[in-house]
């Protein structure tokens, strides 16, 4: 049996960056994931890594987009006005087809807003960020454990896609302790990387870019990227449910939230109301077939967030026509973190009025 | 018959789409001319920015990453720690490198990183159609600056290679022009020895080369070469500002 650590989320994320094999991070100190460039600072060097704290959020993205385009695993890792710079670059990857994981544990804005925990960044995440029209695949942890998992699932969607990856979290998730199991790798079978440069050693020129000026080239090459977010839809779409099969109301909500929203489910079902819950765990793709399931047959979603509402759009865009979709949101900031209690009476309240 | 000049083996046997009278092409040159002097082709990686200058892997036959405007010296700092093995040298313009592009050099060249940064200053923006760079000059006039460029509203020009110099990471900085036969010898041995530090591990190593941009500066492509040595080389003199070897 593997040992159990007792450690933060955003260590949990450093570990599993490590067990996944990267060892080159590049970022810049921000509230609240300075514990991943902290970490990773110590033990990089220990493993013949290369740590830099870079001059800026600009520069940080960047220096991974160089180490990627080599074809090594490479990190970064920000919040929010930090993650808003690194647009330009995660734009460039996309463009440029460039593995890469990028961790958001993302705070309150707009603006520099405040630390607390937050998903206001959902639609800058999960409809492509920067500019060009493109898609990265988004993760969204509910706890320490996933913290770690899924940053070593991001490194490998990210080769297997030649894309960014992008881990959203936030301070309940980042800054929590918990238990952690960290289990080794599992190793899938990952494409080789024909495209990195490496210095043509007599070999054919390898360019890694994202400037496509021939006629028609440009079109083609955003189609490729198009056929490509449709497999990603198809092949990865991440979910879990807790409750759903016989529940009434579907309580749909993810990360930070629907950790909450858990624990208000269950008061629910103490309380002899059929309430289920829905965890989009990728929310790029979105798994719109398990939710409009499970939606269909509770036939009402409650959708809770910390904001003013943004998956709420694309909950109603994956459930059919005869699914009433109720929204609860609280927008980000200091002491606006609902309690299990709060969200057990926004629960009860659609349970009841609907059921009318 | 004995041929005596013949196209680096670094560059490809293409036509460029740079201007008449533009400079680029024999930096180019110049710039080939190193990598086959160290014998580097191989494992040179070339980081090309934002500009006229994006098409390098078009001329050169390297193995080529394509930076976002401004950042080629982060881009290039993530391919030599990821490959420590390789050559790598951005080719950048005045505005990739001294405007949107400030802090990524610096910061690049005061960590002191095994690179080679060719500059070429020729105080415009090329690729947008001539509008005020950071580098251009006092009572200049632009398409942005169509008054001229006023010291007390828009400053004065940068000059990179002396603000570079002053860093602890920079191990060589050096100004040269390509206006005349004796500048390009003297450009072209300036740009052999930045790269003889990168070659031997030395740090970081830079080259500002003064060119000309006729079509922007409307000018014919005589009369934009002496405006080098006319007004450039007065305010950006030539010289090593910079060698660690020899402080």
């Amino acid at each position: 049996m593997s040992k159990r650590l007792f450690v933060k989320g955003n260590e949990a994320a450093a570990m599993g960056a490590i067990e996944a094999g990267c060892r080159y991070y590049f970022g810049y100190p921000i509230t609240p994931q300075s514990d991943i460039p902290e970490y990773l600072s110590r033990e990089l060097p220990k493993l013949s890594g290369e740590f830099i704290q870079a001059e800026s959020e600009v520069a940080a993205i960047n220096m991974l987009l160089g180490a990627s385009a080599c074809g090594v695993r490479a990190m970064t890792s920000s919040s929010s006005p930090g993650i808003s710079l690194k647009q330009e670059g995660i734009s460039y990857m996309a463009g440029a087809e460039l593995p890469g994981v990028i961790i958001n544990i993302s705070r309150s804005g707009p603006g520099l807003g405040g630390i607390d925990a937050s998903q206001s960044d959902y639609f800058q995440s999960v409809k492509g960020g920067g500019h060009g029209g493109y898609r990265i695949p988004v993760l969204a942890p509910n706890s320490v454990q996933e913290m770690y998992d899924l940053t070593m699932h991001a490194f490998d969607l990210a080769d297997i896609y030649r894309t960014p990856v992008m881990l959203l979290g936030d301070s309940v998730i980042g800054q929590m302790k918990e238990a952690l199991v960290p289990n080794t790798r599992t190793v899938r079978e990952l494409p080789e990387k024909g495209w990195a440069v490496r210095g043509k050693g007599g070999a054919e020129q390898r360019v890694v870019k994202s400037l496509f000026l021939g006629d028609g080239e440009l079109e083609a090459h955003n189609w490729h990227l198009h056929a490509k977010y449709q497999v990603m839809k198809e092949k990865e779409c991440l979910s879990e449910e807790h409750e759903t099969s016989d529940a009434t109301l579907l309580v749909a909500a993810f990360g930070s939230t629907a950790r909450i929203a858990h624990t208000a489910v269950a008061m629910a079902r103490e309380a002899g109301l059929k309430v289920g819950l829905f965890r989009p765990v990728t929310l790029f793709p979105f798994p719109e077939q398990a939710l409009s399931k499970a939606a269909g047959r509770a036939g009402r979603v409650l959708v809770m967030e910390l904001n003013t509402g943004q998956m709420v759009d694309d909950v109603r865009l994956s459930v059919g026509a005869g699914v009433q979709v109720f929204f609860y949101g609280r927008p980000p900031g200091a002491g606006s973190l609902p309690s299990p209690e709060e969200l057990f009476e926004v629960i009860k309240k659609h349970y009841h009025q609907a059921a009318q | 018959m004995q041929q005596v000049f013949k196209r680096p083996q670094s560059l490809k046997d293409v036509q460029t789409h740079f201007c008449p009278g533009c400079h680029h092409g024999t930096v180019h040159r110049l710039v080939a001319d190193a990598l086959d002097h160290f014998g580097v082709q191989e494992r040179t990686i070339g980081v090309a920015s934002v500009g006229c200058s994006v098409f390098l892997y078009g001329y050169f036959d390297i193995d080529v990453v394509e930076a976002p405007h401004g950042r080629a010296p982060a881009v290039a700092t993530g391919v030599k720690r990821a490959k420590p093995e390789s050559f790598v040298f951005t080719y950048q313009g005045d505005g990739d490198l001294a405007a949107i592009g400030t802090a990524e050099i610096i910061h690049a060249a005061n960590r002191g990183e095994d690179i080679t940064v060719i500059f070429v200053n020729n105080t415009t923006y090329g690729m947008t159609g001539g509008q005020m760079a950071p580098t251009t000059l006092v009572g200049q006039k632009t398409s942005t600056s169509p008054y001229g460029r006023n010291k007390a509203k828009d400053g004065s020009p940068i000059r990179m290679a002396e603000l570079l110099a002053q860093l602890g990471g920079v191990a060589f900085s050096a100004r040269v022009a390509v206006d005349s036969p004796k500048h390009l010898m003297e450009a072209k041995k300036q740009i052999r020895e930045a790269f003889r530090f990168q070659a031997e591990g030395k740090g970081f190593s830079f080259v500002e080369v003064l060119s000309s941009c006729p079509t922007n500066w409307g000018a014919s492509p005589l009369a934009a070469n002496a405006r080098i040595a006319e007004e450039m080389i007065p305010y950006f003199p030539l010289g090593v500002f910079k060698n660690e070897e020899n402080p």
